[in-house]
């Protein structure tokens, strides 16, 4: 499984932030600036306030925080499946107008089409995107062989497990060569085993490929593993308060992490304070 | 499947036999014993037993029967799938065609035929336009439901990998729906069925309806049973017909929704 990930394409080298820096002459990817969002009548409650955020390229930025802070929203905005009330979202210092192929999604409940098979379900984004067939096989052949799935890849999705889906959601997405990566608790639905091989096999993609990944999650240890920082909101409807970003922490640990060693423990331990903290104060009020 | 056979048999062997034994002891009058009408069974398909009108001319009944049925029901598809799909999708065209839609949809298909026989006159005509009313809402109603019911996430899943506008319904809101469909169809082609023998029962020359109400005026029991049998198995084989041509469209392809 791992192996497959070894065979990494090399048109795309490695990319660090500073690389991207000269060659773009900014580092942003993702730019959030004063970014708010109200579900239903301009009364009630914001689900998001005031977010301001940046990402840079090949930068890999959680976002973790309780149930209701508005992390999803905030991912679904970046994606375009929800449209800001106020602010500025820009991907690649282009404003974001609805969904797009430049900004990849993938989804906890992997959202991929029964009807094609694992192969067809990676060539979908190629294909849509009118390349010439010859282009379309070569990349669906290197994107399910990245994934490790050549095995299965006449087989449909409902013929799979939890992670081998989900690793046809992640091949499928970037098939398309997005500008981001957008991961909305992907690995929530599977058990903590695969899950623990989804991450490493994750960040290994992602730095080899240079991605730039915006990833929602719930767990603070999946966040430690994987980000370069990690952004902790808190608040939201349900709290009496707008969802809004409380800190951001950066994990400065080497790859592959261990999880068992002191600094990424602190890391974790400054996370769960900061969630804790705000929510501790309003449950007190 | 031999053991689903044997398991199936005993139960219509049972009803054949207490049918020839209420014949034969006079709990029945006028119906023939099972053997008659194994026999005009077998002279409507072959021929060479009474050499009637009817003996050989099964074929060409079917035929006729499946023509119109197959003709009405393609012509409703044609109209309600694509009717169907622009409701489901587009909120303007539900508000403005369903509630017309709904107001006519509960008058049973019968009670459309002193209208149509009327307006289209007695003949063949008539059981097309009949067929095609009452393969039309099945279809439609499942269409609108399989569109409505594609999950949320397809779409988004489509939109963020490049899919927009007529691509999405072709890429994406169809083949999702498809399995609803077909539901709809099949229902739709037993409806189909239905209505074609009652079309047929005036003014038609051919067709498995005409046979059997031909056979009323002569009395010939045992032919209204034998057409009765040939409608059931038509019906049968046009299910089957249909299920294998959505087969072969989507190959091996899971035509379940999940």
């Amino acid at each position: 499984m791992s192996s497959a990930l070894q065979k990494t394409p090399s048109s795309r080298s490695p990319q660090s932030p500073a690389d991207a820096a000269t060659s773009t002459g900014s580092t942003s990817a993702i730019e959030l600036h004063a970014v708010s969002k109200t579900f239903g009548d301009a009364g009630s409650v914001p689900s998001l306030r005031d977010i301001e955020l940046e990402v840079a390229e090949a930068e890999f930025v959680a976002i973790v925080g309780a149930s209701g802070c508005g992390k999803s929203t905030l991912l679904r905005i970046v994606g375009g499946l929800e449209t800001a009330t106020d602010g500025v979202v820009r991907v690649r210092h282009e404003d974001v107008r609805g969904p797009g192929p430049d900004r990849g999604v993938v989804f906890q409940d992997y959202g991929l089409f029964p009807w094609l098979s694992v192969r067809e379900n990676i060539a979908y984004g190629p294909k849509q995107r009118r390349l010439p067939r010859a282009e379309v096989d070569e990349i669906a052949d290197r994107f399910t062989e990245m994934v490790g799935l050549e095995r299965v890849s006449a087989q449909f999705p409902s013929e799979l497990s939890g992670g081998m889906q989900q690793r046809v959601a992640i091949a499928r997405v970037l098939a398309n060569d997005p500008a981001v990566l957008l991961m909305d608790e992907p690995f929530g639905a599977l058990d903590s085993l695969t899950r623990l091989s989804m991450q490493t096999q994750l960040r290994q993609l992602c730095s080899d490929l240079g991605c730039t990944v915006l990833f929602v999650t719930h767990s603070v240890e999946e966040a430690v593993v994987l980000a370069d920082r990690v952004v902790v909101m808190a608040g939201g409807p349900s709290h009496g308060t707008a969802g809004h970003i409380r800190t951001v922490v950066p994990v400065d640990l080497g790859f592959p992490r261990d999880i068992t060693e002191p600094g990424f423990n602190e890391i974790k331990r400054v996370l769960l304070a900061e969630i804790f903290a705000e929510q501790s104060a309003q449950d007190v009020a | 499947m031999t053991r689903r056979i044997l398991w199936a048999l005993p139960f219509p062997i049972a009803l054949v036999a207490l049918w020839h034994v209420a014949v034969v002891q006079g709990w029945m009058t006028i119906i023939p014993v099972p053997k008659d009408v194994a026999v005009e069974l077998w002279d409507f398909a072959v021929g060479g037993v009474y050499d009637s009108v009817y003996s050989g001319t099964l074929l060409t009944h079917v035929w006729a029967s499946f023509s119109r049925v197959l003709f009405g029901f393609l012509w409703a598809a044609a109209i309600a799938v694509p009717l169907g799909i622009l409701i489901g999708r587009n909120a303007r065209t539900s508000a403005m065609l369903e509630p017309t839609l709904s107001l006519l949809r509960p008058i049973p298909v019968t009670a459309w035929v002193p209208l149509v026989l009327i307006v289209f006159g007695l003949g063949a005509g008539s059981a097309v336009i009949l067929v095609f009313i009452a393969a039309f809402y099945p279809i439609l109603l499942s269409t609108i439901t399989g569109v409505k019911g594609v999950p949320e996430r397809l779409i988004e899943a489509g939109a963020m990998l490049g899919t927009s506008g007529w691509r999405m319904l072709t890429r994406v809101v169809v083949p999702a729906s498809l399995p609803t469909i077909l539901s709809g169809m099949r229902i739709a082609l037993g409806f189909a069925w239905v209505v074609v023998v009652v079309g047929e029962t005036t003014g038609v020359p051919t067709g498995l309806g005409s046979t059997i109400t031909e056979a009323r005026e002569t009395s010939n029991t045992a032919l209204i049973i034998a057409g009765m049998t040939f409608i059931g198995l038509a019906g049968f084989y046009s299910d089957k017909l249909l299920v294998l041509v959505f087969r072969l469209m989507r190959r091996n392809r899971p035509l379940i929704a999940t």
